[in-house]
């Protein structure tokens, strides 16, 4: 079986989550047999951070380097990918990341083949594949198979660990046309939001916050408290705070905002409704904090504790803190 | 300036999803059906288009069984002005949902296309993106607010990290988050009307799904957990037990 993964970067550094679906299709070829490529897109000079993914399991990182496709494009990557994906490969695994989400339904529907969005696991059944995938915001999971070919899925980030998996990884051009004149949509700008921290869909350890803050000017609480947990947390909120216009949409958890999966996730002063659990019941730990013993949070989290938010998060932040400072 | 909203009809979120006998789809006893959210967000932006240029012509269509007239409904008590349901099964192959709903978009030819950036059952988040490229028109996605101008429009997208603005020209489709959108509520009027509203409906062009769903089960039950104390003197205990219990610090 031969199997492409697109290896996402942006402004020009790979993403965590390349790693992580070149590993998962290393995986399945490593159980069916077969051979991985990873595509790396991106501007001039992008073949450069390609190296590592032989690391992974790559036999090959191909790459399509210009300087119209330095940013993701939709028009661009989805001509380069159609190019590349009708050579002979009989699954094309992308990451489930926004960009993943928008380009792999466009390339589907010009390979006329269907698509599994967001994908939480892949097995070999009989020598082919099956697609596992979160339905009803993750209230409930199907397990599907595909009559086309070649198979086609994006891949929760977080979800599949990267292994370390030595192959050839040899770092090859390929010759894709790119005519940027001919694609309709134009990039006009990109704002990006203050801080440069990772997006809640993205972040493996996840600070989220409810009403019980009581006001967003408290949300210096969980900013503290995100920033001890180091450089890959990321900030999470309730619906309830979200339409209360205290936190942007791009930040909401649930069933009308994001799915997330990080291995660590704290709903501090959230509830715990149905929709809100939807969206985070995946997490590897739930640490709660509220002060209603009877919060439905508590019946979904690991570990929790019953008592003022206001209290109990500075002193978290600051056990953290030395923590991460004794290393 | 015409515009299509692609709506669905799916279960409230507030339901406890049950698998069926079938075991490969939910059990709908009892289960409140409802116009997906994003929907909703989509054809608030319709009426919002519509109402700043006092012309043009909002219609909702669905890809569904009769039941989904009642969704149609939803959405004309909104605002919307008239409604086609193509009658078929709507799977989890979102690529033959596109197909049937491009057939009938492609002849009707708006300006605009709407739709939610995802269905609150199947949450493929497909069929915008899907549908743009079977109809050769360009295509934003997550869009939280837009504007048009004569021969343009450019998009606010929500993506890691920030909003990506985009200009696209038009026809064009649209993915549509909340953003902006709060929806309405229908008013008793609205209501009264949509039933003398029209509402068309035809035998949906669709092909068998390729996606074949062969379980479906619930996720494992997460087993409660404990409550490691109250107050702040609990926080070493459970620093300890992040790092030691669960290796997560
Ligand atoms: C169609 C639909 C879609 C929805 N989608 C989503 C979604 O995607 N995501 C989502 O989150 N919700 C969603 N909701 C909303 C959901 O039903 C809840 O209303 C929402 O999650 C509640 O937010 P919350 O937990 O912040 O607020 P509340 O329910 O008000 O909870 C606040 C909590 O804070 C605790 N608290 C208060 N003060 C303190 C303190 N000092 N210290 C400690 N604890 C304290 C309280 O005990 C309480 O448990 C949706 C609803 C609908 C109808
Ligand atoms: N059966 C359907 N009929 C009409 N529109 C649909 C249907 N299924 C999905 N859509 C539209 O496509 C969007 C995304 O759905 P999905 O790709 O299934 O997550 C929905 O929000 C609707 O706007």
């Amino acid at each position: 079986m031969k199997i492409l993964a697109l290896a996402e970067q942006r402004n020009g550094q790979l993403r965590g989550v390349a790693r992580e679906v070149v590993s998962a299709a290393a995986g399945v070829a490593a159980e069916i047999g077969g051979e991985v490529d990873a595509l790396l897109v991106g501007g001039e000079g992008i073949g450069e951070v390609g190296g590592e993914l032989g690391g992974f399991g790559a036999a090959r990182v191909r790459v399509v380097a210009h300087e119209a496709l330095a940013d993701y494009h939709p028009d661009g990557y989805v001509g380069v990918l159609h190019a590349v994906a009708q050579e002979g490969y009989d699954a094309v695994f992308l990451p489930a990341t926004s960009q993943g989400k928008d380009l792999a339904p466009r390339l589907a529907a010009l390979l006329d083949v269907p698509l599994a969005q967001d994908i939480t696991d892949v097995q070999v059944v009989d020598g082919a594949l099956e697609l596992i995938r979160p339905v009803y915001a993750g209230k409930a999971f199907t397990r599907l198979s595909v009559d086309a070919s070649p198979v086609l899925a994006t891949l929760r980030p977080n979800v599949f660990q990267p292994e370390s998996r030595e192959a050839a990884g040899e770092v090859e051009a390929v010759d894709v046309p790119v005519d940027p004149e001919s694609w309709p949509t134009r990039l006009v700008s990109f704002e990006g939001t203050a801080a440069d921290i990772p997006d809640v869909a993205e972040a493996s350890v996840v600070v989220s916050g409810g009403r019980g803050l009581k006001d967003p000017e408290n949300w210096n609480l969980l900013e503290e408290l995100r920033e001890a947990l180091g450089d890959s947390a990321g900030l999470g909120a309730s619906r309830a705070v979200v339409d209360a216009g205290w936190r942007p949409h791009g930040e909401q958890v649930g069933q009308t905002g994001k799915t997330v999966a990080p291995k660590l996730y704290f709903a501090i002063g959230i509830s715990g409704a149905i929709q809100h659990l939807a969206g985070m019941r995946t997490a590897g730990t739930i640490v709660a904090v509220n002060r209603d013993a009877d919060a439905p949070i508590f019946k979904v989290a690991d570990y929790g504790i019953v008592g003022d938010l206001f209290d109990v998060v500075p002193r978290l932040t600051e056990e953290v803190r030395t923590l991460k400072s004794q290393g | 300036m015409n515009i299509i909203v692609c709506v669905k009809r799916v279960p409230d979120t507030e339901t406890r999803i049950r698998v069926g006998d079938d075991g490969t789809s939910i059990d709908p006893s009892g289960v409140k059906y409802v116009l997906s959210p994003y929907d909703e967000f989509a054809v608030e932006a319709a009426l919002r288009v519509r109402e700043a240029r006092g012309e043009g012509e909002v219609t909702v269509v669905t890809l569904g069984d009769d039941a989904s007239q009642e969704t149609l409904r939803s959405a004309l008590a909104m605002g919307a002005d008239k409604a086609l349901l193509l009658q078929g099964e709507a799977t989890a192959d979102g690529l033959a949902t596109a197909r049937a709903l491009a057939a009938e978009i492609e002849t009707a030819d708006p300006s605009l296309v709407l739709l939610g950036v995802k269905a609150a059952d199947d949450d493929q988040q497909q069929v915008g993106p899907m549908l743009a490229t079977l109809l050769g028109r360009p295509c934003a996605t997550a869009v939280s607010g837009f504007e048009l101008s004569d021969a343009s429009v450019t998009c606010h997208s929500e993506v890691e990290g920030g909003t990506q603005v985009l200009e696209l020209p038009l026809p064009a489709v649209l993915t549509i988050t909340k953003g902006e959108y709060e929806p309405r509520y229908a008013s008793l009027k609205g209501i009264m009307a949509a039933k003398r509203k029209p509402l068309e409906t035809k035998e949906a062009q669709t092909a068998p799904s390729r996606l074949r769903v062969r379980t479906m089960e619930l996720p494992p039950e997460r087993s409660a957990g404990r409550i490691v104390g109250e107050g702040p003197d609990a926080v070493p205990e459970l620093v300890r037990l992040l790092r030691e219990e669960a290796n997560v610090l």
